[in-house]
Order: structure tokens, then sequence, then C-alpha cells
């Protein structure tokens, strides 16, 4: 770049062609996760689990266990975790409802019920078979529907009809809306679960010490979260508790709680002094982890005949399985999207999440919103038809806007839908006619970038940064954000080296080490560009402050002539300058070396943070999003294929280019999946298809190709104008879907994933209500 | 179970071992000649994580034991690098976005690596069908298609 250039450059760094900075390290396989690593003296863990969805444990005998050669320890709750329990609701006691072994009673089909260490994984497994455990078997039940029956067992004691949690939101006056509505409309939906299957598995190394400390590495989400939640089950200071996760294969929402790897490898670990690893099998962690949240869906909706839209009402009975988890704000932030992106006079929501004998369920990327759009967004494509209106301009005339305000609950700074109907509208004309066997559905919706509700209870602020110069200009940048794959170390990388004015090979990123990074909430919600990014780009001001304060002081170094008061001076791609007349200027490595020496040789030290305020209690700002979905069905298998799409996005100012397209494209596939592949039945308990042979994902060949068309926002609240991309895409791929299948063949998909067998039972009781149609006339 | 010597090339290293008859090729690579790139995703040769080269060709390394590995040459992504300088495909991979979270990503370059070995010109379905045998939960694919039909140009071969 020529100096001269600089005076009109806006950015330097921030949305140009950056590599992701964890590259080299991941194709060429030096980058080390949880799953490889080894440590001196280490012992490997197994889980024996449950068999029962619902019994009392009467007994547990593991003394063959712990003769077995090579055996080295066992643990159980009765003897070593004594009930301990634990959720990541801090805030409210009662939803910490999980002993991960627990004393007496287990809720669900691979439940840990005691774990071993051994010399190998090969005898740990070999172990397990010679523990013996009395249970006594308990009725169980598997579906919320019937979990609320006033003779179902119980599965927590004291949640009456099994009801973990409920949750309500209303404004304006749905009754006097909905009587002013010209047109109702109400449907049940039953949305599908949907599991992580995170590549890496759950896994963990626990390395206890006698000095009293404890270093976990983990694969997870939030280091600090699981520093915290550790602390909190042993009994000891956070500070005296590590957590280490350089690299984490996968996530998606799965891995901000504590699962049975690190909890069980670190009373493992505690209990003999040595290191404990323990991975999850495949099969395991379908089992035995969570999952998105499987929810019975009632929606009523009132509109006016020329469509405006008036009132809503949704009811939902979701399947929490057996624990909280995550599944608290699932259940609220489902019924708040369920209102998005449109405007309603009236709104009533209420949510009763419901314990069974299932695998708990918890957030998943997305949280909540995915199982609402698919409601929403089909209903309302119904009700257009049913009123013989354009279902985009139907939408787009009750959508969010700039400014608005969903009463009493946000206000919406940055908005761009109202241009994402103009690209989906563009991409459905240039398509013309399509062929007999194929449709276009298209789906809207808008999502959090971070979530403020603070059920955590945590005291810090929810993100920090420090950043740090070298004699060279190289800077070490700390974060306690989670890179899981998203591309968080490249985005806080690229604020950093823009903010300061600095080059990306500058820049050294220090993160998931609790250790040595500062505290903050971790990847969850859409939240680190937003919040740690503000952290990044306050910390990085801080250091270029001062670095600037030392320019000023020698500008007749920088500037060449003495600086008139009316002239200031900046640093971009490592030029300092009089911004007036850039190619007047220094290196700014030179800079920094004048600031040490006047520092007395002292490292500049640039700190941030930040804490949403004034806010609202759910979000500082909200993208928004409309996709559109070009469906080939086959009327004969009831197969779909998919054959184009395009994402019309706002997400404000795109920071991280390369990662922005790879979170769309990713967001889409795993969306798509959960539309009409991924299926988790389960059978008396029991999930019927714990592998990746028999729970269908997308692969290379089911994947279209994924138009984007970025559209142009500012978001105040966020660094440099940016805010949530690649959490909220997995919201409307699936109701897209359906909407496609709608106007194929006129059918309404109330279930998902939308099978072969569901398209051709539908198509069957068309044709038979048709033939009976005729026959009555 | 006795155990048997098995004698194999992995990245041009000659090995001998006394192994488990038992012991799949992916637990020698991994856990006895410590190379941890190949990673390991599932254990019903579903996912692809565990991908090499055996004399060339692609395999599953979960799916055969080391023991059928024996005099056979074997390369893993660690022997993709030549004198540090890497393989186009990493290039192209790093060019494109095409991984995330990484941990697919040592069996996704290994099987496009093979392919390109085998096809040095696909057609965008010939990609797509040649990586179908693995899983990559991030990316959602297509920037992996766009990084092995770059490699396939040309546009990361030394100058």
């Amino acid at each position: 770049m020529t100096t001269t250039s600089l005076a009109t450059t806006k950015f330097t760094v921030i949305n140009t062609h950056v590599h992701n900075i964890d590259g080299v390290a991941k194709v060429t396989g030096r980058a080390t996760y949880t799953f490889d690593v080894k440590l001196p003296n280490m012992l490997y863990g197994k889980i024996l689990r449950s068999p029962h969805p619902h019994a009392k444990i009467l007994k547990i005998d593991y003394s063959k266990a712990l003769e077995f050669p090579g055996v080295v320890g066992v643990v159980t709750g009765k003897e070593d975790t004594l009930g301990v329990k634990q959720g990541i609701w801090r805030r409210y006691q009662d939803l910490c409802d999980e002993q991960i072994l627990p004393l007496d009673k287990v809720r669900y089909i691979g439940e840990p019920v005691a774990a071993v260490a051994a010399l190998t994984e090969d005898i740990a497994e070999q172990a397990l078979d010679l523990i013996e455990v009395d249970y006594e078997v308990l009725p169980a039940v598997y579906e919320p529907m019937d979990a609320i029956k006033k003779e179902a067992p119980e599965i927590h004691e004291g949640f009456e009809r099994n009801i973990n949690v409920t949750r309500h939101i209303e404004w304006g006056d749905v009754d006097e809306a909905f009587e002013e509505a010209e047109y109702i409309r109400e449907d049940w939906f039953k949305v599908g679960g949907q599991h992580h299957v995170s590549m890496e598995t759950r896994a963990a190394v626990s390395d206890y010490t006698p000095d009293g400390k404890l270093t976990i590495y983990h694969s997870n989400q939030s280091p600090y979260y699981l520093q915290a939640l550790m602390a909190g089950v042993l009994g000891m200071r956070e500070g005296d508790v590590r957590v280490i996760s350089h690299y984490v294969g996968g996530a998606f929402g799965g891995k901000f709680e504590l699962d049975g790897a690190i909890f069980c490898s670190a009373v493992l670990s505690k209990k003999l002094k040595r290191p404990v690893k323990i991975i999850y099998t495949r099969e395991e962690d379908f089992i035995a982890s969570k999952r998105r949240t499987p929810m019975f869906y009632y929606v009523r909706t009132g509109v006016k005949k020329d469509g405006t839209f008036l009132a809503r009402e949704a009811k939902v009975f979701t399947n929490g399985g057996a624990y909280t988890g995550m599944g608290a704000t699932a259940l609220y932030l489902t019924g708040f999207f369920h209102s998005f992106p449109y405007r309603w006079r009236g709104y009533r929501y209420d949510g009763y999440r419901v314990y069974t004998n299932t695998l708990p369920s918890t957030s998943m990327r997305g949280f909540g919103a995915p199982q609402a759009m698919f409601t929403s967004e089909q209903q309302i494509e119904w009700i257009a038809a049913d009123l013989g209106l354009d279902p985009i301009e139907m939408r787009r005339k009750n959508s969010h806007y700039p400014g608005y305000e969903v009463p009493g609950q946000a206000r919406i700074e940055s908005c761009g839908i109202d241009q994402c109907y103009d690209e989906i509208q563009k991409w459905i004309k240039e398509k013309g006619k399509l062929p007999e066997n194929r449709a276009i559905g298209i789906s809207a919706c808008g999502f959090m970038t971070g979530g403020i509700f603070n059920w955590f209870d945590t005291p810090y602020a929810f993100s920090a940064a420090m950043v740090t110069i070298n004699q060279d200009g190289t800077v070490e940048l700390y974060v306690g954000a989670q890179d899981m794959g998203q591309g968080s170390n490249t985005t806080l990388a690229i604020i950093c080296a823009e903010t300061l004015g600095v080059k990306m090979e500058d820049i050294k990123l220090h993160a998931s080490d609790t250790d040595h990074c500062p505290p903050d909430l971790g990847a969850w919600g859409s939240r680190q560009t937003l919040m740690t990014g503000n952290a990044v780009k306050m910390a990085a001001e801080d250091a270029k402050k001062q670095l600037l304060e030392f320019a000023y002081a020698h500008a007749h170094i920088v500037s060449k002539t003495g600086l008139n008061i009316v002239y200031d001076l900046d640093i971009k791609d490592r030029w300092v300058h009089n911004v007036a007349r850039p190619e007047r200027g220094v290196d700014y490595s030179e800079l920094v070396k004048i600031a040490l020496r006047g520092k007395e040789g002292q490292k500049i030290v640039g700190r941030g943070f930040y804490t949403p305020h004034r806010k609202g209690m759910i979000s500082p700002a909200y993208s928004y999003m409309l996709q559109g979905v070009e469906v080939e069905i086959d009327e004969e298998t009831g197969k779909i294929r998919l054959i184009d799409s395009l994402t019309a996005h706002d997400c404000g100012q795109p920071i991280n280019h390369l990662g922005l397209i790879g979170q769309l494209e990713g967001a889409f596939s795993m969306a798509a999946g959960y539309g009409y592949l991924e299926y988790m039945p389960f059978e008396d308990g029991q999930l019927m298809n714990p592998n990746l042979v028999d729970y269908k994902m997308i692969r290379a060949t089911e994947m279209p190709p994924t138009a984007v068309a970025e559209i142009d926002t500012y978001e105040p609240e966020g660094p440099y104008g940016a805010k949530e991309a690649g959490e909220g895409l997995t919201n409307p791929t699936a109701a897209a879907i359906g909407n496609a299948i709608f106007h194929r063949f006129g059918v309404q998909m109330k279930e998902n994933p939308i099978r072969p067998e569901m398209i051709l039972n539908a198509l069957k009781e068309k044709k038979e209500q048709k033939k009976s149609g005729k026959k009555n006339k | 179970m006795e155990k048997q010597l098995l004698t194999l090339t992995v990245n041009g290293q000659p090995y001998e071992l006394y192994i488990n008859p038992k012991t799949l090729l992916v637990e020698v690579i991994r856990d006895h000649i410590g190379l941890t790139g190949t990673k390991r995703g599932c254990s019903t040769v579903s996912c692809g994580s565990c991908t090499v080269m055996l004399n060339g060709m692609a395999v599953k390394s979960c799916s055969i034991l080391a023991m059928q590995a024996e005099g056979a040459q074997v390369t893993t992504i660690e022997g993709l690098e030549q004198t540090g300088e890497l393989a186009p495909i990493q290039k192209a991979f790093i060019d494109h976005g095409a991984f995330q979270c990484g941990f697919c990503t040592s069996g996704m370059i290994m099987t496009a690596q093979a392919l390109l070995d085998e096809n040095p010109n696909p057609t965008e379905w010939e990609i797509r069908e040649g990586i179908e045998g693995n899983i990559c939960r991030c990316t959602g694919y297509n920037s992996i298609v766009r990084a092995i039909d770059a490699t396939a140009k040309g546009n990361y071969k030394e100058v």
C-alpha cells in the first residue's frame, strides 16, 4: 500500500482476504487437540453407563474391576462425588439438577454410573464389565406430552408433572388484537432434536497434582465456564483450576457445560494424583452428551386480510430430557425469536420444559430459534397462500426496521431485512420458470449477537482483552474467547491489527488457557465478535493512544515539521503519520522504540473490556437474514435434493471475509441437515442410530451452491459496526425446505426432519382427499 | 495374543514395530509412531478423519489392521510437506478457508491429494464424489471443493 492512499483507505485489514491464523497448524496436522494430548504417567478412563432409562441404584460392587490387572482406580457417586449437583444456571440452584455420577438414581440410558482409570483404554473398557450394579428399574416416560400427565412417573422430586422450567413472554393486548383479526390460523408442529456431532467427541485430560492444583485439557467452547464449574463441583478455588483448550474439534453449542469426560477424569485424577484421559467413543457422544431440544409447538396467528400481522400466540412443550443443562435458555429464546423478524401488536408465548427419561437436551447452534422458525416461517407461508398474498411482500410489510422497539424487550438499531427481501426477489426472478419437479422455498429470521441474561452469575466483565507491544513492534493479544472452528482467533486478531494500525503477521494471539488469558464468557450465543471484539478494540485503542502520546511529543520526527494543533496523527499498516499528509510519517517500530525508552523500559500495555449496558436483557444487537432454497423432490421416492441456494444476510460490517463465508456455508449445511436428514429416533428411551452410518448428515454430494448477498449495514454497538454471523443462519433453512415442498405439492410439513415417507404419506393423503372430495360432490 | 513384527514405511521413514495383530493402522500411526495429525471421528468407517495414503491410495486407517500394511508405503498429513514447504493442496485449503475446527482436515486433505493424484483434472461432481466419504461438520464442503478445484487448476504450484 502506498502511504498516500492511507488517507482514503477505510480499512487495511478488516474484510480483506485474510487467512485463518490457525491455518498452518490445521492443514499440517500440527494442531494438537485434547484428543491428542498425552502426559507422562497418564492413565486412561472409561465410564460405566446406565442401561436403564430410569432406575434406582441399589448397589455398586467394583471389587472385581479393581483387582483386574492394570486397573488403578474406580470412582462412584456414593464414595467419591457424594451427590454433588451441578448445572450451568448457577444463579438458580434448583436448576443445577445433574449429578454426573449419581448417588442413587439414573434418569436416562447412557448416564454415567462409575468411572475406571487404567493403564490402557482397553483395560479400562474390559474392567467396566466387571463392575456389578444392582438396579431397581422404575417406570419411565419419554415424551413431554406423556410426562406432564398426572399419572406419569416422577423424574425429579418436587417438580410437579415433570415441569422443569416455564417461560412466559407477552406484550400488547393479545386478545384484543386477535379480535380485530380477519383471518386466524392455528397449527401444531412436532419439531425434532438434532445432535451436534462435533468431529472431536467429548474429550478431557485432567491432571491433579499434590500441590492442590488441577490442570485440565478439555474440548470446550468456554474455558472460563469450565474452570468455574469444575472449581465448584470439586470444592476448589477457581484460581487453582486451569483449563486449556487450544484446539477444539467443533462444539456447536454442545460443549460449554460439564460433561462426563471432564468431570470423571478430574475426579479420578484428584483421587489417584495422576493424569487421566477420557475420550468418548462416537456412540457415547451420541447417547450421553446432549442434543438440540425437540419441541411440540402450537402456533395461532391472527392477521388482517391485507396481510397485516396483528396477534400471535404460541404454546410450547419441550422434551427436556433428564436434566436442565442450557435448556432453560433455549426455552426462553425459542419464544422470543418465534416473534422475529416481525412486528406483532400482541404477542404471547408460554413455554414448558418437561423432564423425560431421555438424553438431556440443551443449546445447539441457533439456541431454540431453528425450532421457532420451522413453525413460524411455514405457517406464514400458508397464511399468505390462504389469503392469496405474495409471501415475500407480506413478510416485508410486517418486518422489523431500524429503530423499531420490540415492545418492552429490545430496541433494534441496525436492520437490513428490507434489502434481504430485494436480493431474494431478484434471485427468484433471475431463475425464471423451474422444471416441474422443483420449487423454491424461502424463510426469514433474525438472531441475537450475544446474550445479556447473566444466569451464570459471573462477577467479571463479559469480555476482556489485553494488548502488549514488544520492542520489535510485534503484538501479544490476550483474550478469553474460544475458537472452536468458527474463526474467532482470526476475527479478533483482525480487529486488533486494524485498530492498532499493524499487519496481521504482527499479532500473536493468546487464548484458550485460563492461567494466561482474561476471563470471558466464551463462544455461545454469537457473542464473541461483538463482545470480545469490543474488548479487543478498546485494548488496542488504549495501547495505540499511549503510543501516539509519544508520537505527538516527538512530532518533528513523525511529521518532519512541527505539528499544528489542528492536525492529528494515526497509525495504519505500520506507518505512523500525519492524517492530513500521510506521506509524512515514520515506521511504527521506530515509534515503539521511542515509547519504550520514554516509559523507562516498560512495555506498552493496553486493556479493554465489554459488558452490555442499557441494551435490555436479551442481546445488544440483532442480525437479519433470508434463506432461499431451490429444492427438487422425487414424487416416486419422496427424496429431496437441494439444487441451489441464496443467503441474503445482514451481519453489519463484515470483519473476517473468509471466515464469514465459511460460517454461512457451514450453517446452511447444518440447518439443511436439520430440515431433511438429521433424525434422532428413540425407542423406550434408547437412541436407535448412535453412529455416523445411520445418523445421516449433509455430505459433499448433497450440498448445493451457496451464494451469499451481504447487506451493507452498520451496527453502532458492534466493533466497526459488526454483529452476529454464522449461528443465525442455522434457523431459517428447515422452513425454507418445507416451504419449497409446499409450493411443489401443496402439502404442509409439520414435522422435521422432513423424511421421504412423510412426503409420500402427505401426497397419498392429498390424493385420497381429492378422491373423496370428488365423490362427495 | 502374541505380538508380531510389522515393517512399514511412513512418510519415507522405515519402522519396525512389535504389535498386537489386532491393532488398527490408525492406532499404529497415532499411538505407536506418534503421528497425531491423523484423527479418529467414529468407529464405523463413516467419517474419514483417519484417512491416509497407502501405496498412493486413500484408505481410512481405522478400516484395516496395521498388519495389512506390512511392507507398505504410508503417507500421513505430516508427510505432505516437502522440507518445510506446504504442498499445493495445503496452501489451497488455507487460501480458500477450507477448514474450520480442523479435526477432519487431515483426512480431508489426504483424500483430496489421492483424488488429484488419480484424476488430475476432476470435474466439480467428481470432486464431490471423491470426498463423499469424509464428513466435515463445519464448512459445508463448498470451500473444500473450491480449494481442490483450484489446486487441480495449478493455482498453488511452485512458481
